[in-house]
């Protein structure tokens, strides 16, 4: 028994209590703010934002009882037989709509998806991820999650994606057009409880990074969400396009999320351990070690799309090959040096992920390798001394470096043969997604490509 | 609002909880003295009393506090099951009571009967710190009169404090006090709770939330002026 299948267990009279604060807390606030509009949020299996809205006077009964719709339009929530599915808000979530017009001002909500029996269903990422941490949480962990999520602007949303710095001759300039972008971003999401690290340009005007602080993985997969919806509505409000395709351009880094893993233990960081030499705790090595072994398994998770493989293969900042290192930006896990006296900061870092993965999902596949390390205790393997880019296959070869998916057919492979995977998913989830992106692998091998038009049509 | 006495010093956590997320202020005492030397100039706004462990404590503090010109109530105690015989020839000493294992609903009830039936509403309604004002009634906080958005756990968490301001509170009781058990993270959550209840606080008041190194937080001033 995993746990109590909606994850609403039984925690006792002050739960039950706490629920119905946090309830009349949400109830109350849309009373006294005049809320017009409260958007339920959801995700479906591939990461997409859903929303449903409703009124003021549907959210008592929505609160209580759920929203009844139709799952099977949404991308794998269909089922052979029932089809319906039911939203029930998650009231700690909810937020007032910073963006919204202070006339009509709105709230949003992010949801659990059940069965109409009030089981968790299957096909909900979200709930996948709950418990995921739920089994962290029972080995006696927590997991802290920290990612760097870098995207582009674009002039607009046309097949041929034109970088701000190159469409700079028109309106303001450029530099003032992705500092006020910037600007009114870190605001935005500040107002949604999403406080950010740092914010820097990565390679010119067009590519951004936003580097959010740390928090509890369930929270941060929201944030994500939420971050990907503020930063694209933003950028239409001001006529530009943002995009988290991870490869949009050729010749051009491509956008990643970087991830900073941690794990705590009785509220002490349960990867440190002043006794190592290194400060590393066997916890973290066999963490790491974990995730090295199951890597291969796991990229179709983290690394969802057909251009996905693109921006692996070209390297710049993403890892191709599995390994790890302290001071090796080629490594596929990084272990960042914690500043002197900063112990409770030790962490790890999977650079493969990229911004277009499903949050809730890429975060388990990680956990569930993580944890699995340290079930078995695994050694960590050696740290790779050497800059990886530049290896010949033949060198890769003997110093028995692994590569990562060279493209989703291989990810869908190996992902199809591992139990970790449809274990940490559930066995819907796993069957759905392998369906869904063999058919988007088979639809992309019939596409004759610009590549080779240019190459083949002049030469034979 | 004075504070509502509680007896036993410190009492069971689950009491101390159900107080906290209800909104009422309070104050533990271990004894009778304890109670006369810290109460409140405005007096105590009640009591509950909890006497399943310390039954003799219990009663001599019931004593004190009603065998005098104004007898302090109302004064909820709480018992054991077994102890129902020890009320006999005791009603002067208690107005109600409270069978435990302890349930907050019925708590709740209780209290806010009790204090309905002797005319008092000690439920605050407001909080207030310098420019920072909390409607417990409708749940909103406002700043410098800017209604402040916030989520539940960030609510919850600046109502504690600024409830208690100057006061110093570690991780680990600012967790089990706000949250109890119902929360992902761990005490870490507490840092980042605080980092967003500071980030929509705005720069100008962010320094209201003081971080004390290696203990915990403060809300306002230090009691000493520090």
């Amino acid at each position: 028994m995993e746990t109590n299948e909606t994850g609403e267990a039984d925690r006792g009279p002050a739960h039950e209590h706490r629920s119905r604060d946090q309830r009349d807390y949400v109830l109350r606030t849309v009373e006294e703010r005049g809320v017009r509009l409260v958007r339920l949020w959801f995700t479906d299996v591939l990461g997409r934002h859903k929303s449903v809205a409703i009124s003021p006077a549907e959210l008592e009964t929505v609160l209580d009882e759920g929203l009844q719709f139709d799952g099977s339009a949404i991308d794998g929530f269909s089922r052979v037989q029932e089809s319906d599915v039911l939203a029930r808000p998650d009231p700690s979530t909810f937020e007032l709509l910073p963006w919204a017009d202070p006339a009509e001002p709105s709230g949003t909500i992010f949801c659990n998806i059940t069965n109409l029996d009030g089981t968790s269903f299957e096909g909900d990422p979200r709930q996948v991820l709950r418990r995921n941490v739920d089994r962290a949480r029972r080995a006696g962990f927590e997991m802290f999650c920290a990612p760097e999520v870098e995207f582009f602007y674009f002039a607009d949303a046309g097949l041929q994606p034109t970088p701000l710095d190159r469409a700079s001759y028109f309106d303001l300039t450029t530099s003032d057009v992705a500092s006020d972008l910037r600007k009114q971003t870190l605001h935005m999401l500040e107002a949604l409880s999403i406080p950010v690290e740092y914010s820097f340009h990565e390679d010119g005007p067009s590519q951004h990074e936003i580097d959010l602080q740390y928090t509890d993985a369930l929270t941060m997969a929201d944030s994500v969400m939420t971050l990907r919806l503020a930063v694209k509505k933003i950028a239409m409000d001001r006529g530009v396009y943002a995009t988290f395709m991870p490869k949009p351009l050729n010749g051009v880094q491509g956008s990643g999320m970087h991830t900073h893993l941690s794990l705590f233990r009785d509220g002490k960081n349960a990867f440190h351990d002043p006794e190592a030499a290194d400060g590393l705790s066997s916890t973290a090595r066999s963490f790491i070690a974990g995730l090295l072994r199951h890597a291969r398994e796991i990229t179709a998770v983290t690394n969802q799309l057909v251009n996905s493989y693109k921006r692996i293969n070209e390297g710049y900042e993403a890892p191709r090959y599995v390994s790890w290192a302290r001071n090796n930006r080629s490594a596929l896990v990084r272990v960042p040096i914690p500043k002197f006296g900063k112990i409770e900061s030790t962490r790890i870092e999977y650079r493969a992920l990229d911004p277009a993965c499903n949050p809730y999902l890429a975060f388990s596949v990680l956990l569930a390798a993580g944890l699995r390390g340290i079930e078995e205790e695994l050694p960590l393997p050696a740290e790779a001394a050497v800059n990886l880019y530049d290896l010949s296959r033949e060198e890769q070869r003997d110093l028995g470096v692994a590569s990562l998916p060279h493209n989703l057919n291989e990810a869908l492979d190996e992902m199809e043969a591992s139990e970790l995977v449809r274990h940490a998913l559930g066995d819907h989830i796993f069957e759905w997604f392998l369906r869904n992106k063999r058919a988007e692998w088979n639809e992309y091998q019939r596409q004759v490509t610009t590549f080779e038009l240019e190459t083949y049509l002049p030469n034979w | 609002m004075e504070p509502l006495l509680v007896f036993p010093n410190p009492p069971p956590p689950e009491l101390a909880q159900c107080l906290d997320l209800n909104g009422w202020s309070w104050k533990a005492v271990a004894d009778a003295e304890a109670a006369m030397a810290e109460e409140p100039d405005g007096g105590w706004a009640g009591a509950i009393v909890v006497a399943d462990t310390d039954t003799e404590g219990a009663f001599a503090l019931c004593r004190r506090l009603r065998k005098v010109e104004m007898p302090l109530q109302p004064l909820l105690l709480l018992v054991g099951g077994g102890q129902l015989d020890s009320l006999d020839l005791r009603d002067d000493l208690f107005d109600d009571f409270c069978l435990g294992p302890l349930r907050p609903a019925e708590l709740q009830a209780r209290i806010k009967h009790l204090f309905s039936r002797s005319g008092r509403e000690v439920r605050p309604e407001m909080v207030g710190y310098g420019p920072l004002a909390l409607n417990l009634e409708t749940y909103q906080a406002a700043i410098d009169g800017q209604p402040l958005d916030l989520t539940y756990m960030e609510y919850e968490l600046l109502k504690f404090l600024a409830a208690h301001p100057g006061k110093v509170f570690t991780r680990e009781t600012l967790l089990s006090r706000v949250w109890g058990y119902d929360y992902y993270g761990g005490a870490r959550t507490v840092d980042v709770h605080i980092r967003r209840l500071r980030a929509k606080l705005g720069e100008e008041h962010a320094g209201l939330i003081h971080t004390v190194r290696s203990v915990g937080y403060r809300f306002g001033q230090s009691r000493w002026g520090g």
